[in-house]
């Protein structure tokens, strides 16, 4: 049992750890599943940050998908949608009919997650938003002294945008020490390799750390670890953990292969991607 | 316009709850001193960085607060346009944007700190609504109601040492309503902004040579326009007359036209505004604004030559 005073709920790490494998396999499964309705869907990136997402909604948020949390996610890689729906509908936030229309006419969820949608915190889409966006929210809760925390999640090309590194600048300059925010090290971005596009941009745990915040960095498909790591932060300043992950994580023919960033399977891809999968958790 | 503007957001923010003022290394210091001082914690300096400003503006606001954010025009929206457009405007906060200078008022500091074009770009975002005051008296009024409006708004102000023109208004201010602040039968100026006291110089000028009596108007709401309002105002006047520090490009005068045709006007139309081009010359904003051919020789030559 580890629990920290930062406003978590104890949690059974070892249990977590064999509930959340099982939950991402069925996770991955339904983001397939959406997939064989839709001409295109960034499957690889959903499938990197699965796990990250994981350890948020189901090992640190209090109340996740109830209106009233004290605690606030933000997608700020928005592309990353379907991961967060097929928790939201997990959650019963969202409903089966809802990822059914997903980008369809008369539905609601589209390919980034929209503001006023049950689940959604704010309109992402376009990067280096959700961060600066996360610090006006922490920064209201510091000013009413609200026991909240904010989560974060953004992509590693996304911080080749400048207005993150605003927000890395100006986090703790505010104080923001309940904001804790996740980056998915999947190394990919739209033309490349992300450590090949920007090689000086690595190592990124000191730059981090550098500019004010708590910084570690853990693998980003063991949500237990990621929980762990958030959990043990000492918490006197805002938090970031480096997550390093495969971009189509559990389909081999996905793994590392850029053409998956938006793409659906054919039919047989499908199916022996549910085949893999299933090996996986056996 | 800036210390009105501080000193009101002290009177609001006393009222209001969760007003916070977010500046990035602009601000009116003096005249911010008592925000500051009995609300230490909502007023926010995050450096030169505008986009984080704006981003930031709208996290405050998703948690119900009421956020300004204040520097130069120009670093207010243009720097930071697609977090203006997607975390203010598309996501429909309530959130103000305070453009400190707009038009040419930092007439000396050249291009990159005049914004001629900002309530052509702000009037095309949905859900963004554009207020600009003619005078420190019409800022107070302004202020509150942005701190009212439910969803964002541009906030265009000049600087500082602009004449009051409304105390002898006709009209109250009402936001999205035109607004009389001198009466007159024959000709009428519709202006908004500091430019608005040339205006009334031509307005005297017009009356001294003979060209009847001249009204003057501040559409201070340049969206949601009043076009109920400025309709009525076409069909009662013989000649209108438009001056704007703003480019002629999707300014007042363009959407005065279009409401003239719809409406099916009669009057004669006059418009004056910035010309479609950067300015490279230096001086007062008098200057710059006669360099593109805006002065009030030029509008009552407008008039006069109308008459014969």
């Amino acid at each position: 049992m580890i629990h920290t005073d930062l406003m978590h709920e104890p949690i059974d790490l070892a249990a977590f750890r064999t509930e959340s494998r099982r939950r991402c396999y069925e996770l991955r499964v339904r983001i397939l599943e959406m997939s064989q309705k839709v001409s295109a869907l960034h499957v690889g990136g959903a499938f990197s940050c699965l796990e990250m997402l994981d350890a948020i909604y189901f090992g640190l948020m209090r109340k996740p998908g109830d209106k009233d949390s004290p605690d606030t996610f933000v997608l700020s890689k928005g592309h990353g949608s379907v991961a967060l729906y097929v928790i939201l509908e997990r959650l019963g936030v969202l409903t089966r009919a809802d990822l059914d229309m997903y980008c369809k006419p008369g539905g609601r969820l589209g390919t980034h997650p929209d503001y006023g949608i049950p689940g959604i915190e704010a309109s992402t889409g376009s990067l280096g938003h959700g961060l600066p966006l996360a610090l006006g929210m922490a920064l209201a809760d510091r000013v009413r002294r609200a026991d909240r925390n904010v989560y974060v999640l953004m992509s590693d090309g996304e911080l080749q945008e400048g207005s993150v590194w605003e927000a890395l600048m100006l986090a703790p300059t505010l104080g923001l020490t309940r904001l804790v925010c996740t980056v998915d090290l999947n190394d990919f971005q739209s033309l490349g390799r992300t450590s090949e596009t920007h090689p000086n941009f690595y190592p990124m745990l000191d730059k981090l750390r550098a500019f004010g915040w708590e910084a570690t960095e853990v693998d980003g498909h063991d949500a237990a670890a990621i929980a762990e790591a958030v959990r043990a932060r000492r918490g006197a300043k805002p938090f970031v953990v480096l997550c390093r992950t495969v971009k189509g994580k559990g389909v081999s023919y996905m793994e590392n292969v850029p053409m998956w960033h938006y793409r659906s399977p054919n039919p047989a891809e499908y199916q022996q991607a549910l085949r893999e999968l299933d090996e996986q958790v056996r | 316009m800036r210390d009105t503007f501080a000193h009101t957001m002290y009177d609001v923010a006393k009222k209001v709850r969760d007003v916070y003022i977010v500046v990035a290394d602009i601000s009116p210091a003096a005249s911010t001193a008592a925000f500051r001082n009995d609300f230490p914690e909502q007023f926010i300096n995050v450096g030169v960085a505008e986009q984080s400003m704006i981003s930031l503006c709208a996290g405050l606001a998703l948690r119900g607060c009421r956020p300004f954010a204040y520097t130069i025009a120009t670093f207010t929206i243009y720097r930071p346009f697609e977090q203006v457009r997607i975390d203010l405007c598309y996501q429909e906060l309530p959130v103000t944007l305070v453009g400190v200078g707009a038009g040419l008022q930092y007439s000396t500091l050249g291009g990159t700190h005049h914004a001629q074009e900002d309530v052509a770009l702000m009037s095309a975002l949905p859900n963004m609504a554009v207020i600009a005051p003619c005078d420190p008296q019409e800022t107070a009024a302004a202020v509150w109601a942005c701190a009212e409006r439910q969803g964002p708004t541009y906030l265009r102000l000049g600087k500082a040492g602009e004449p009051n023109l409304t105390s002898g208004a006709v009209d109250p201010f009402h936001f999205g309503k035109v607004r009389r602040l001198k009466e007159g039968r024959d000709v009428c100026i519709l202006s908004y902004g500091p430019i608005t006291r040339l205006a009334f110089s031509a307005a005297e000028q017009m009356e001294a040579v003979g060209a009847g009596q001249v009204g003057v108007v501040s559409v201070h709401t340049l969206k949601p326009l009043d076009k109920e309002g400025l309709a009525g105002l076409l069909a009662r006047y013989q000649h209108v007359v438009v001056v704007e520090e703003h480019s002629v490009q999707g300014g007042l005068g363009a959407q005065v036209k279009q409401i003239a045709w719809e409406s099916g006007a009669t009057c004669r139309l006059s418009t004056f505004a910035l010309q479609d081009a950067f300015i490279h010359q230096f001086g007062s904003p008098e200057d710059l604004w006669r360099a593109h051919g805006i002065s009030v020789p030029a509008m009552v030559e407008a008039v006069t030559k109308a008459r014969c």
